[in-house]
């Protein structure tokens, strides 16, 4: 197949849905960590206690501010009633924990049953006086990361409107228990002098939930440019969540908070900023120059930035520039990780996504076109919700030099010898901005790296029979 | 409702699948919400399978919450019966499933006009029975629907094998230390000179089913795993069958003599006390370990006990009769089967727990205080916590638990491989304690795990000293915070005074 035979703009199918992902109930595995003081409660059955307890394996142990409300057959029939059945194990959960928020997380069971979570949570909520969040993260609509979006949106009704009014600059920042602590003891002169480094723009909220150290290298990295983050959702506690008036900015981080960025439009009346996600040196650069140019400032020095990122790139790009990739799809991340490694010079073969919104995603999209028109790659084909069986079968057609799945696959194509890289790494690693470029193709390059120590030992096919799955 | 945060025993779907995936050429169909096929990605990671696991989803989605499955699980199954031609596909409900209430019987009954491989419908509610349960009745189920397929077509075989044989019933995908078990359990059966006429359903083939009656008994060696399908074959054959589990030397020499006495009856002339001495004595250590004096000092030794049924109870008579070490309590999360636990163990321990609640089972281990913990990951997490060491006897397991070397637990090999995770817990814990008296192999402490924001500060001896006695688990982040809060403050060294303001400042 030539260049000239692809297609010239991006192609979309969408197939059976038949695919292996993660339940979205899993985000509580990374949102319980990133919001100190809150409760994840599951409402659902042994089923979404198995994967849970399975999925975060060691995690479980360390007595994990998560639990399940298990649905017995009682809950079922109806023959118990819902609301006392919460108020006692969100009462006891109040006794032993003590947390700032308790987050209700609905499953397919109380979708099933009809369960109304959002009309019990505020009567239950004005009771026992600690906020309840509802989100629906279930499997009968979403996929894996979309669990976190539906998280996140909830959360977005509860952040403040207004800062309180009659407020000097300090105590504004006293009720930051963050920034209380660096500023503890300085002169007000300094803060006022810290503020002058950025530009006036109107307040920028981001939202998605990064771990702390990329939220700080993020921050920073606009910082240089003078755009000020006003605020973070979600914050490090859910008593820190940000103030979000109408007419701010909000701009997102990750490509699968779609209903979090509908409800800041519609709910909060923000403006999106409409940008690649940072992923990636190109995406990071793209998504920092997007967020400028809405500020009307002239980023500096962005050129050199990436320039040096893909010069320290270069011994990994080095191994898979020419290769070829192909996204099996579960986790939602796939455009921009597709885009960054076409970038590195990579042939993508097929992008599976569980959901694509292309309205929230359209500047990725754009930019991935963009992207492949640049680097004269092929325009890689884009399957929503996918089907495994069929994707295996193109998968041995195509014999790519790697294959980006979930688990369930991985084992037994490396059988079949193929590499695999297993995509749920890609959401817990640190993937954003310039700073990890290298973590995301550390881990792209993993399986080809041990697989070039062991490629003189002729074991690459380990199935008896050739490739029946 | 009940809050939960671990369970022992997984859901109802987790055993049939376990039970589908052990066959070979066998398929599953879930019907289940998107993600519900978990059990793909534990059995790749767990016994890393080299195969594709033979199960499938038909999505349950919103679409079918409005109108019904209709014609979606009937496609699913006669699609994957042309795809990959499997003897036999297994429909399996899910919790999802068993409150949609939809008729699976009839989806069943269409599918299986065009398809050209028998369909089946797991009898299995998410809502009575769990993981070990389901797998229970699954295997029956399937084993029985076989025999009558036979049966009507005129292809049972009468009468018996012409030498004794046996059929294996109960190893399967995902059990503990399984597959090790299998084979040594063959082994066994070898040097008896008995015949394995099947093994199932770790393996075996669905064809292989019409077989099982010419065996001359079956061999039920898990008690969670293969009962009923036992019971049902002696009911409808008169296949005898014998459920002593062979883990440990006395229970292994109990399963042989009982094997003899029912192959005997039926017309074998054997005796298998010489090979039982010789093995007891010589094959396997672990009598002479009983009577060696790394045993002795392991006497009255407290230790508790908790798993399943088969390696909970094994273990206690293991630990309390051959080792005479004092086993303070056993317990199982088998709830629905405790009477035949309690049966079992209570002349062997002082006081049976049965429970599926880890919280009151690391209580219990916390009030006892034992040197040892033989249970299951649950169990090794509390000793962690509370440094006592312990084995892992049961499921749920990890990765670690699915060992690549030869580690089976049952017959003779299985009694060494028990008594290396018995010795070995117990002097790692004696170990612990000596140095614990004399005071630890190093004298420089260690501050944190983590990774420090900096290293441009320096503690003083008084700071650092404080910094010590601040709780393990909080120190790393008490370090940053100080150490952010000198950085503000432009200090350049750390004392105790700094550590305390920087805490006010913080209000931790």
């Amino acid at each position: 197949m030539t260049v000239a035979q692809q297609p010239e703009a991006l192609s979309f199918e969408c197939e059976t849905g038949n695919y292996h992902t993660f339940c979205p109930i899993s985000c509580v595995a990374w949102l319980y960590q990133k919001i100190e003081d809150s409760f994840f409660l599951v409402i659902g059955t042994k089923t979404c206690g198995y994967f849970l307890q399975n999925a975060m394996g060691v995690m479980i142990f360390a007595e994990p501010r998560y639990a399940m409300a298990e649905l017995e057959e009682g809950d079922i029939s109806a023959q118990l009633n819902d609301y006392e059945e919460l108020k006692r194990l969100c009462l006891q959960i109040k006794r032993d924990r003590n947390p700032s928020v308790i987050v209700w997380i609905g499953t397919c069971t109380t979708e099933i049953i009809k369960t109304d979570l959002e009309g019990l949570a505020p009567k239950l909520e004005s009771e026992i006086g600690i906020p309840i969040v509802v989100a629906r993260a279930n499997g009968l609509d979403y996929a894996f990361t979309q669990g976190e979006d539906t998280v996140l949106a909830a959360m977005a009704n509860r952040c403040p409107d207004k800062a309180p009014v009659a407020e000097t600059e300090t105590d504004k920042n006293e009720r930051n228990a963050i920034q209380k602590l660096l500023n503890f003891g300085k002169k007000k002169e300094d803060v006022a002098q810290e503020e002058s480094e950025y530009v006036d723009h109107p307040p920028l909220v981001l939202f998605g939930s990064l771990p702390d150290p990329v939220v700080t290298q993020l921050t920073l990295e606009l910082k240089k440019h003078g755009v000020k983050v006003s605020g973070w959702l979600p914050a490090k506690r859910f008593t820190e969540l940000p103030v979000i008036e109408e007419g701010y900015y909000v701009a997102g981080v990750n490509p699968f908070l779609s209903r979090t960025a509908t409800t800041l439009m519609r709910r909060r009346k923000c403006k999106l900023i409409g940008a690649p996600f940072p992923i990636g040196p190109d995406g990071t650069r793209a998504w920092i120059e997007k967020i400028c140019s809405v500020f009307g400032i002239t980023p500096k020095g962005l050129d050199e930035r990436e320039a040096q990122i893909w010069e320290s790139l270069e011994d990994y790009v080095k191994l898979i520039r020419g290769k070829s990739v192909f996204f099996m799809g579960d986790n939602l991340l796939e455009i921009s990780q597709a885009r960054f490694l076409i970038r590195c010079g990579m042939i993508v073969q097929e992008i599976g996504i569980p959901y694509m919104d292309k309205r929230y995603q359209a500047a990725e999209l754009a930019f991935l076109e963009k992207t492949c028109q640049e680097m004269g790659a092929p325009i890689p084909k884009i399957v929503e919700k996918p089907d495994n069986y069929n994707q295996l079968q193109r998968i041995y057609e195509l014999k790519p030099d790697l294959v980006i799945t979930g688990m369930a696959h991985a084992n037994p194509l490396e059988a079949r010898g193929i590499n695999t890289k297993w995509s749920v790494e890609f959401t817990f690693a640190q993937i954003h901005g310039f700073t990890n470029a290298r973590d995301i193709l550390e881990l792209v390059t993993r399986p080809l790296r041990r697989n070039n120590n062991l490629k003189d030992l002729g074991w690459d096919k380990l199935v008896r029979e050739e490739a029946k799955i | 409702m009940k809050l939960a945060y671990w369970m022992y025993a997984g859901p109802a779907h987790i055993g049939t699948l376990r039970i589908a995936s052990s066959f070979k050429n066998v398929h599953a169909i879930m019907h289940a919400p998107l993600g519900d096929d978990y059990f793909n990605v534990m059995r790749s990671m767990l016994s890393r399978e080299r195969d594709f696991t033979p199960v499938t989803t038909s999505v349950v989605d919103r679409n079918v919450l409005a109108r019904g499955s209709q014609e979606k699980v009937v496609d699913n199954i006669t699609r994957k019966d042309a795809e990959e031609h499997p003897d036999l596909i297994v429909l399996t409900p899910t919790c999802t499933s068993s409150i949609l209430q939809e008729d699976l019987h009839n989806f069943v009954e269409r599918a299986q006009l065009e398809a050209k491989g028998d369909v089946m419908l797991a009898d299995v509610n998410h809502y009575r029975y769990n993981e070990l349960q389901a797998a229970d009745r699954t295997l029956d189920q399937i084993v029985q629907y076989y025999i009558e397929k036979a049966r009507k077509r005129g292809e049972l075989v009468e009468g018996k094998t012409e030498k004794p044989s046996v059929n294996i019933i109960g190893t399967s995908t995902l059990g503990f230390h399984n597959n090790h078990d299998c084979t040594e359990l063959k082994r066994l059966m070898a040097d008896l000179g008995i015949e394995v006429n099947t093994l199932i359903p770790e393996g075996a083939s669905v064809s292989d089913l019409k077989k099982m009656p010419k065996a001359w008994f079956n061999l039920v060696p898990y008690r969670e795993l293969g009962l009923t399908t036992a019971r049902y074959l002696e009911e409808q054959f008169g296949t005898p069958y014998i459920d002593i589990t062979p883990m440990g030397v006395v229970e292994t020499a109990r399963c042989i003599r009982k094997i003899q006495q029912v192959i005997n009856a039926q017309g074998a002339e054997v005796d298998y006390e010489d090979f039982i001495n010789e093995q007891t004595l010589h094959v396997s250590q672990a009598a002479w370990f009983s009577r060696s004096i790394d045993c002795q000092n392991l006497t009255g030794k407290k230790a508790v006990v908790f798993g399943d049924n088969t390696h909970a109870a094994a273990i206690t008579k293991i630990l309390a009769r051959e080792m005479g070490i004092h086993v303070v309590w056993a317990g199982t999360y088998c709830k629905y089967d405790a009477d035949w636990f309690r049966e079992q163990v209570s002349e062997y321990c002082d006081e049976v727990l049965i429970s599926e609640d880890h919280g009151e089972i690391g209580d219990a281990i916390a009030r006892v205080e034992p040197s040892a913990i033989f249970g299951t990951q649950m169990e090794r997490h509390v000793g962690k916590r509370l440094d006592i060491p312990c084995g892992v006897i049961a499921a749920p397991i990890h990765v670690q638990n699915f060992p690549i070397g030869y580690k089976p637990f049952m017959g003779y090999e299985g009694t060494n491989q028990i008594t290396d995770l018995i010795y070995n817990s117990f002097t790692l814990g004696m170990e612990d304690h000596l140095l614990e008296i004399f005071g630890g192999h190093d004298t420089k402490e260690v501050i944190t795990k983590g990774i420090s924001a900096d290293s441009d500060l320096n503690w003083t001896k008084d700071g650092q000293a404080e910094l010590n006695k601040i709780p393990g688990f909080v120190r790393g982040k008490v370090k940053r915070n100080t150490e952010k809060f000198a950085r503000d403050r432009g200090f350049k060294e750390i004392n105790a005074e700094v550590l305390y303001a920087a805490k006010e400042a913080v209000g931790a």
